[in-house]
């Protein structure tokens, strides 16, 4: 009983010590989202953004930290402090600017709709209207979803894309919708043989944003400047398309 | 025999590769996992035990202020989801204390996940143990701690020779039921993203969409946490139990 | 009891609660309820159902597998107990995604399974939440009455068997009625603790009461306000499941001694 005392009274000590100020935490989704941020099987993180992330940090001389959030209560954690910066394919929306503040944008992807190989749709709410629809919880594409295909279609929620395109295989869900850099990759998978892209859904841009940014909370300017500076650098002296050439074929900054 | 079976199940060579400890397979996170999951449900218990001999004495002798206050912890996380109360205190938990921190014009401090992890699930098991221990203190018999005042013994002393020896045992099945659940609990911290085993597991599932292989894999794990760790605790009770042949009814 | 009630410091702790529910209703946002009004109720019916059913199904299952423990042979009790013990020793989120996701993984290899009738109902999520849901109370209950099973005084049985009763009958007039009385007390603490899993199926896209709650805090950023809502609304029904099987137990413990 004593020993069981001791130990966790030492994991305790061990835990709450280390309050350094001068750390960013840049708050990833804990959830893989290949390929922009993945755990490999040796526990590292790695992907697109993980790389962008660091070349920022370096660039803006800030000493940056990873760390694993939930995406759903992701912009809580930086609300409550547990995060400094998210940036985690976040999109930059009138919705969340009520809540948070962005960095300047530092990629942008169209928005898809995948659906089975086999079933006749297109990426309009008639289109698509009678079928099951997955999206990915607390993103801008559950509330396109939401706004657009509530009404003919039935929709389901998943924690992470990865489920979502799990049940796609499965054949649970008819169709998903969601960014179509992350789906190219699971199209390429044996898992994705079944599925094809259908389309890119109609532009609405107060809830598909304007490109991804860092979250910051709303007044830490200091560190928002921070981080455009770093952006601004690493699309300068051609770091960012260095990166980028390694995982897509095409540019993915948009205009 | 290895040889064998893979012949005859060829998909089991595959899971196999999948679970090795070394890079490609995912063997070393979900161990990895698994030992966060060890770590976090030790703490939890351990500060769930304090609070609850805590929590038990001032329901058996605090106040009746102390003691309404203390049946309305326990009867609120008895009654609310845990996954409900990990994403409040999660989340407000760290807010309010730095609140409280600046308040009394201290820095606030930065807490980990892992103390976070810890003081949610511990607060959860508080109150439970808040009420196993309640019922073991009260069934010693009252005899025995009014003897230890005649004695002259401090209440304080009374309770660390008398009452806290004599009631372990009975305190004992209570309790190591109560770790198996602060076991199995650490997988809601998965919700809110802390990287335990069941978190390491549903990464690995969703890279390599080898869900049935990684879910079975980490069931295993934590049937043989709960099963060694049930082990010990029959030790400890049987060592605790020697020569009180008659508590045993 | 009326006197417990209006003591000072009762009275005090009282008005110390009526200040926080005041301040919480002032300061705190609650204009967004009206409008998840009807997807809440939706939630919290599906909740209901969900629990009722899963214990329905639990505990049917619970009775053969605590008899094959208590009097069955080893071919019965060993799986019986292998059983329990699986479900005991494994988180509850864990079987879900295994059940959900791991049989889902399945499914492409087996292009027949989407040809049969079953397939409406497989392609939902909620027959996989109400299958984990409804094993894992068995896996406890099963425990359970096992304990019950055995606390039945052997006496009584045998006196069963020599007034010339059929095994069967045995069971069904004496043992189980005697063996089910003596498990309410807990079986209405497990029920409270089967309603504290429920919230887990939202991770497998089932749309209860917590999955409902969530969508608030995801569309307004409202964090707090929805789950200390869903807290009450989750102690409010613990409430009424503790109140019912006092109820139950007052009713068939009568006489037991």
């Amino acid at each position: 009983m004593k020993k069981f005392l001791m130990l966790g009274c030492a994991a305790m000590a061990l835990t709450v010590g280390s309050a350094q100020a001068d750390v960013v935490r840049v708050g990833i989704a804990a959830e893989p989202y290949p390929p922009f941020t993945a755990p490999d099987s040796a526990g590292n993180w790695v992907g697109w953004e993980v790389e962008i992330i660091d070349a920022v940090c370096a660039a803006a001389e800030l000493e940056c930290e990873l760390t694993p959030t939930a995406w759903d209560g992701i912009i809580p954690a930086l609300l409550s402090g547990r995060i400094d910066t998210i940036m985690a394919s976040m999109s930059i929306t009138e919705d969340r600017l009520q809540t948070i503040d962005f960095s300047d944008p530092y990629y942008n992807t169209p928005t898809v709709i995948v659906g089975q190989r086999d079933m006749e749709m297109d990426a309009t709410p008639e289109g698509l209207s009678g079928m099951v629809i997955g999206v990915q919880v607390s993103t801008i594409h559950q509330t396109y979803a939401q706004t657009y295909f509530e009404e003919g279609s039935e929709l389901r929620t998943y924690q992470t894309q990865d489920e979502a395109n799990q049940d796609l295989a499965s054949g649970r869900i008819d169709a998903t919708q969601a960014d179509s850099l992350a789906l190219d990759d699971f199209l390429g998978t044996e898992a994705g043989a079944c599925c094809e892209i259908k389309g890119t859904v109609a532009m609405d841009e107060s809830i598909l944003g304007s490109g991804v940014g860092a979250g910051v909370r709303k007044g830490d300017d200091e560190l928002r400047e921070a981080l455009n500076a770093g952006i601004a650098a690493i699309l300068a002296d051609g770091t960012y398309d260095e990166i980028t050439a390694r995982y897509f074929a095409t540019s993915i900054y948009g205009q | 025999m290895l040889d064998w079976l893979f012949q005859t199940w060829p998909g089991l060579e595959a899971s196999a590769a999948l679970l090795s400890l070394e890079p490609p397979g995912w063997g070393g996170n979900l161990l990895r996992g698994a030992l966060n999951s060890v770590i976090i449900a030790l703490g939890a218990f351990t500060l769930g035990c304090v609070i609850g001999i805590f929590g038990a004495l001032g329901k058996l002798s605090g106040g009746p202020v102390t003691r309404d206050l203390l049946s309305i912890y326990t009867t609120v996380v008895r009654a609310v989801p845990e996954l409900v109360l990990i994403l409040l205190l999660y989340y407000a938990g760290t807010d309010l204390l730095n609140q409280f921190l600046r308040l009394l014009g201290y820095r606030p401090i930065e807490i980990s996940g892992l103390a976070a992890g810890i003081g949610v699930l511990g607060i959860v098991q508080g109150a439970y143990a808040t009420e196993v221990l309640r019922g073991a203190i009260q069934s010693v018999q009252r005899g025995q701690t009014e003897a230890a005042r005649a004695f002259g013994m401090t209440p304080f002393q009374t309770f660390r020779r008398i009452t806290f020896p004599a009631m372990l045992p009975l305190a004992l099945p209570g309790l190591s039921n109560l770790w198996l659940i602060a076991t199995k609990d650490t997988a809601l911290l998965a919700i809110v993203g802390f990287s335990e085993l069941t978190l390491e597991t549903r990464q690995a599932a969703g890279s390599t969409r080898a869900y049935f292989t990684f879910f079975l894999a980490a069931g295993a794990l934590y049937l043989i946490m709960t099963l060694v760790s049930g082990r010990i605790f029959g030790w400890i009770e049987a060592r605790y139990r020697r020569g009180q042949a008659g508590a045993r009814a | 009891m009326i006197r417990d009630w209006v003591s000072p410091h009762r009275i005090g702790l009282l008005l110390v609660a009526l200040g926080v529910v005041i301040w919480a209703a002032v300061s705190m946002r609650w204009d967004w309820i009206p409008r998840y009004a009807g997807l809440g109720l939706e939630g919290i019916w599906r909740t209901l159902w969900l629990l009722a059913l899963s214990l329905l199904i639990g505990g049917a299952l619970a009775v053969p597998l605590g008899l094959a423990q208590a009097a069955g042979p080893a071919f019965l009790a060993l799986p019986a107990r292998w059983f329990c013990t699986v479900i005991r020793g494994t988180p509850l989120l864990l079987q879900l995604w295994l059940i959900y996701f791991g049989l889902g993984s399945l499914f492409p290899q087996f292009p027949s399974i989407r040809q049969s009738e079953l397939w409406p109902y497989l392609r939902q999520a909620w027959p996989y939440a109400l299958l984990a849901l409804s094993l894992s109370y068995a896996g406890y209950e099963g425990e359970v009455m096992r304990g019950a099973f055995k606390s039945v005084p052997q006496g009584q049985l045998e006196a069963g068997r020599a007034f010339g009763l059929s095994r069967f009958a045995v069971l069904r007039r004496i043992w189980l009625p005697q063996a089910l009385a003596r498990a309410l007390p807990t079986l209405g603490g497990e029920a409270i603790l089967q309603l504290k899993a429920t919230p887990l199926v939202a991770t497998i896209t089932v749309i209860e009461i917590y999955a409902v709650a969530s969508r608030v805090r995801q569309d307004t950023f409202i964090i707090y306000e929805p789950l200390l809502l869903l807290a009450l609304i989750y102690m409010a029904i613990a409430g009424v499941i503790a109140l019912g099987f006092r109820w139950l137990e007052r009713r068939f413990t009568r006489g037991l001694g």
